[in-house]
């Protein structure tokens, strides 16, 4: 038994490495295949392999830009105006579809049975179209039959809709403003600190918590008066060429393709939601309920923390779902990466190297909030001692 | 043993890759499109010319949304001034104007699906440029329709010059020469204006008619041939302005001279044409002539169909099929036409047009 000489194809070892070797071959021979018919057909085309377009001039206006863009900036900062066009879409449609989704899904379990019939329709309507459709819809049907931009309506006396977009009050652009905002969110996380600290103080010693209540009160007061004063906010006017000025000014393709994004996305995060809680044992329920929660807490400390494990790795698709979507953005002219892009191939012809950095953009933006939310979904799970 | 299965389930694998290998490495390799029209742009040592006659057919790329150049009716009937171009060629080569398979292509993906070779030629009303013909790789033929870009907007809205579109949104389509000469025009009077870029030319004529936008810029005669189709054709009028010269050619890839031979002088045939007064009824009476001239162009005398590489009476096919360049101005775009432009300086050079053909000789 001891010397007895294994054949080496009987030799588990052996196989182990020889189809590792095999596999490594593999991958190399396709990609090898892939690049050489590259090569060979740039070659014929007598084209060469190069990102030195993007430093000639553009010579293309953008639609709407982030950043400052004149025809005369070369093409690299064009990418980067389509770039920053994307992300306002898919950051502002994130949060946005978060909120509409998880209110959609808590709704469906609603005790008013209208409230549960309209979120059916909604989801059931939204789910079961396409996007591009909707995005049309939006753009074609809603915002285009809005009222002209000489008639433009005026709604609480401040917020513009017209044809052309949607103008609302916003925060000002000066030093002081912006210090305001850092001041708000320095203050919301502080007072998040002390409520924590009040609530375990009033828990393990059974003080009442009063002091901190005052502070808690002071701290409030405080956010108000640098949200009123303090953002110098500015508002829409109308200049005397009929232009709006002042504010902040949303295009009617920005609000299409966002909205268009967020209802869309909105159904489906609604159903995970549901599915989620409805994930939830029934005893945990009856278990917050015979602690006497109302039914807010309930959510709020049981149901939802608990739904929440299951909710996260679905809700990532849906989020990568958004961000990918909104390269439709081109159909109705919004002026996002893909479509800004596809105008730069066009006239500089680089299509190899511009398809790539359009994957590449989207692969990166994804994989971040692949990240993000694996971060967030270890974070939430139960931590087992 | 297990294992060993797996081993002969990878074998299979590693020898159709081999075969892919060496098909790579023998022939040229085929695009992936599968299409008729799928060879390689320009193979060495063998012409498109041989491609298109070996298949039978001419793969044409026009618009196909464009009324008076390229337009698909209800029947699915191509027409216009690009589809008789097509016609004309199919004519020289197979004495058949019909057979042409007809590509629609937006102005963005145009170029590349010729350069990939996935059609024979590009007659879609694509401007001569400079950076054109020489850094996309192209080859521009001869001009079948000096056009300018112009803007077209409602006549009640008060707009009477470029300067009055400042913080007014105008439509164009990506992709084409306009939406350049746009930003170049309001850069040079320093008008503040917003583009909205749409990727067909559908979608933003339909944005323009529903008032998405105050202006819509192209060519002079896209504007004429689309305002045909606006809901209320009178209610728009095209500007006076010219913003820039497009010469509107017929485009082949790079490299291949006997192929761009053929369309080129397919172009001036028709020009020709109607300079010698021949025309679709009299070609046949015109081919009795004494004229060493006209006899030399509708190939009674000479080789010069031969040394194109087509049949000797190639002229006289082509102006059978769809008659001479006035007589396609005239059906498709001319002032009998739905889309009325006249002629310009569309007419020949010797009535103080721009037209010209070089000498049949």
């Amino acid at each position: 038994m001891s010397t007895a000489k294994i054949p080496l194809w009987r030799d588990d070892r052996f196989w182990k490495i020889v189809l590792q070797i095999l596999a490594v071959i593999v991958v190399v021979v396709i990609v090898d295949f892939f690049l050489f018919n590259l090569r060979l057909n740039m070659a014929r085309r007598g084209s060469t392999f190069s990102f030195n377009f993007l430093s000639s001039q553009a010579s293309f206006d953008i639609g709407e830009a982030l950043i400052s863009y004149r025809s005369s900036d070369l093409y690299g900062q064009a990418f980067l105006v389509g770039l920053l066009n994307s992300l306002k879409v898919m950051i502002v449609g994130v949060i946005l579809t978060t909120g509409l989704g998880i209110t959609a899904g808590i709704a469906r379990f609603s005790n008013n049975w209208l409230i549960r019939q309209i979120v059916t329709l909604y989801v059931d309507l939204f789910r079961n179209t396409p996007i591009l459709l909707q995005l049309l819809f939006w753009y074609f049907a809603v915002f285009t039959n809005l009222p002209k931009v000489e008639d433009r309506v005026l709604i609480f006396g401040s917020l513009y809709i017209s044809n052309r977009g949607i103008a609302m009050p916003w925060m000002g652009s000066s030093t002081v403003a912006w210090l305001s905002l850092l001041g708000l969110v320095g203050l919301a996380i502080a007072a998040f600190l002390v409520w924590q600290q009040r609530t375990k103080i009033m828990v393990e010693q059974g003080a009442s918590g009063q002091n901190l209540l005052f502070v808690l009160l002071g701290m409030g007061v405080t956010a108000l008066v640098l949200l009123i004063f303090g953002l110098q906010w500015t508002f829409p006017v109308i200049n005397e060429q009929g232009a709006t000025t002042g504010g902040l000014r949303l295009t009617a393709e920005y609000c299409s393709v966002l909205l268009g994004l967020v209802f869309y996305t909105g159904a489906f995060v609604s159903e995970i939601v549901r599915s989620g809680i409805q994930s939830v044992a029934k005893g945990q329920w009856e278990a917050a309920k015979a602690l006497g929660l109302n039914s807010g807490l309930l959510m709020r400390l049981v149901i939802f923390p608990q739904a929440l494990r299951v909710m996260i790795p679905p809700l990532t698709s849906e989020y990568l779902n958004l961000c990918k979507n909104s390269s439709l953005a081109i159909a109705i002219a919004y002026p996002d990466v893909y479509a800004v892009s596809s105008t730069i191939l066009n006239q500089t012809g680089r299509a190899i190297e511009i398809v790539l950095m359009i994957m590449a953009t989207y692969l990166i933006i994804n994989l971040l909030i692949s990240l993000f939310m694996n971060l967030l979904n270890s974070s939430v799970q139960i931590k087992e001692r | 043993m297990r294992k060993n299965r797996l081993l002969f389930a990878i074998l299979p694998i590693f020898a159709s890759l081999a075969a892919c290998s060496a098909t790579v490495n023998t022939t040229t390799p085929a695009t992936t499109t599968g299409s008729p029209g799928g060879e390689a742009a320009a193979p060495a040592g063998k012409s498109r010319l041989d491609t298109v006659i070996s298949r039978g057919k001419l793969v044409c790329g026009v618009s196909g949304d464009l009324p008076g150049f390229s337009f698909v009716d209800q029947t699915g009937k191509y027409s216009g001034l690009d589809v008789d171009f097509c016609k004309a060629l199919a004519a020289a080569l197979f004495n058949d104007p019909e057979k042409v398979e007809y590509r629609n292509l937006t102005s963005k993906e145009r170029f590349e699906v010729l350069k990939a070779g996935d059609v024979d030629v590009l007659s879609r009303n694509s401007t001569w440029t400079a950076s054109r013909d020489t850094a996309l790789g192209l080859e521009f033929l001869a001009t079948m329709f000096y056009d300018g870009q112009g803007m077209m907007v409602r006549k009640d809205a008060n707009i009477t010059k470029l300067e009055d579109l400042a913080g007014k949104s105008v439509c164009v389509e990506t992709g084409t020469t306009t939406e350049l000469n746009l930003a170049d025009q309001m850069r040079k009077l320093n008008i503040d204006y917003k583009p909205l870029v749409f990727e067909n030319g559908d979608a933003t004529y339909a944005a323009y008619a529903q008032g998405n936008c105050e202006g819509v810029t192209s060519d002079r005669s896209q504007l004429a041939g689309r305002r045909t189709t606006l809901p209320d054709p009178t209610n728009h009028v095209v500007l006076d302005t010219v913003m820039s010269k497009e010469p509107l050619a017929p485009v082949v890839a790079n490299n291949d001279s006997s192929w761009a031979n053929v369309v080129r002088w397919t172009v001036f045939t028709l020009i020709n044409a109607e300079e010698m007064g021949i025309t679709a009824q009299n070609v046949d009476e015109k081919l009795k002539t004494t004229d060493p001239d006209v006899k030399r162009f509708l190939g009674v005398e000479g080789s010069l169909g031969k040394d194109m590489g087509l049949p000797p009476d190639f002229a006289v096919r082509i102006i059978k099929a769809v008659g001479n360049y006035g007589e396609i101005y005239e059906r498709n775009v001319g002032t009998g036409s739905k889309i009325n432009l006249p002629r310009g300086i569309n007419k020949l050079w010797n009535d103080g047009g721009l037209m010209y053909s070089p000498p049949f000789r």
